[in-house]
């Protein structure tokens, strides 16, 4: 069974934005909502590092636990996804996601925090499978048309990787493997568990 | 003086309307159908290689179209 995962190569990240552009365009993002961003470490600094941050569909997903209304669910791929429909724009995920991934747009009557959005993994939501419902709240359903997210497939330089886990862990080992640095994944202690984050072995994958 | 009393109405439900926000209806957690599902569209919008409903067919896809177009080690070796 596939279980979908992100990983950013930090080595490789050259902070061009084409994964940001690529999901905008994708989905027809609002403006003032974006699902992906690249966040530049030290910058300015000798040696500084970006990464491209979304959703990470995390295994054990904070937003799922705290969402008073439940409107979260998991896809059997590990893909996390929501409800808008039942989404009351509380706030409650983005105070608990340790990536910053929810995001409400303002563009409602008076200006209230509407409904909230974030990456979908390119998976839709629980509308039918590419219908224009879907699109409206969710943007395009890619995986059901047998793609894989746009911002990975539009990274100019690879770095950023998404796809079924085991394969693009092995893409990221072997280039590790065959630059010998680099080895650090952001993030990936942190959505999907590992002994480098001080997991208990076995606990999530 | 009836005229403007109208117009003004009419003014007041143009400005108004303005205002108004997409229905909203509470329908509980819906079921989400699969992604090897598929959906309608054909290709080109629908990647070629895998038969919509065959889950089997989808995973081999989606691992295909990483290596494919994410290793660049096996583009480049």
């Amino acid at each position: 069974m596939a279980r979908m995962k992100f990983i950013c190569d930090s080595e490789r990240c050259i902070e061009c934005n084409s994964c940001v552009t690529a999901c905008k365009n994708e989905h027809e993002v609002p403006w003032g909502v974006n699902r992906r961003r690249v966040v530049t470490l030290n910058d300015g600094v000798p040696g500084e590092k970006s990464i491209s941050v979304a959703c990470m569909h995390c295994s054990d997903a904070p937003c799922m636990a705290v969402c008073p209304t439940n409107t979260f669910y998991r896809t059997e791929e590990g893909v996390v996804l929501h409800d808008k429909d039942t989404c009351i724009g509380c706030g409650y995920c983005s105070y608990a996601c340790p990536f910053g991934a929810p995001q409400f747009p303002a563009a409602g009557t008076f200006g209230v925090r509407g409904k909230m959005d974030k990456c979908t993994f390119c998976a839709g939501g629980p509308e039918a499978n590419g219908s224009q419902a879907e699109f409206e709240k969710y943007g395009r359903n890619r995986l059901a048309e047998g793609k894989l997210p746009a911002c990975a497939e539009m990274c100019s330089t690879k770095a950023l990787l998404g796809g079924d886990g085991d394969v693009v862990a092995d893409i990221f080992r072997n280039r590790v493997l065959k630059r010998g640095k680099g080895a650090e994944v952001w993030g990936w202690g942190t959505a999907y568990g590992s002994r480098q984050a001080g997991q208990p072995q076995g606990g999530k994958s | 003086m009836r005229p403007l009393t109208i117009l003004g109405l009419i003014v007041l439900a143009i400005v108004l309307a303005a205002c108004a926000e997409r229905e909203q209806t509470a329908s509980g957690i819906k079921a989400d159908a699969a992604p090897y599902a598929g959906t309608s569209k054909q290709p080109p919008y629908m990647a070629t290689g895998w038969k919509p409903g065959d889950r089997n067919a989808w995973e081999q896809q989606m691992k295909v179209r990483t290596v494919q177009g994410q290793n660049d080690y096996a583009k480049v070796p």
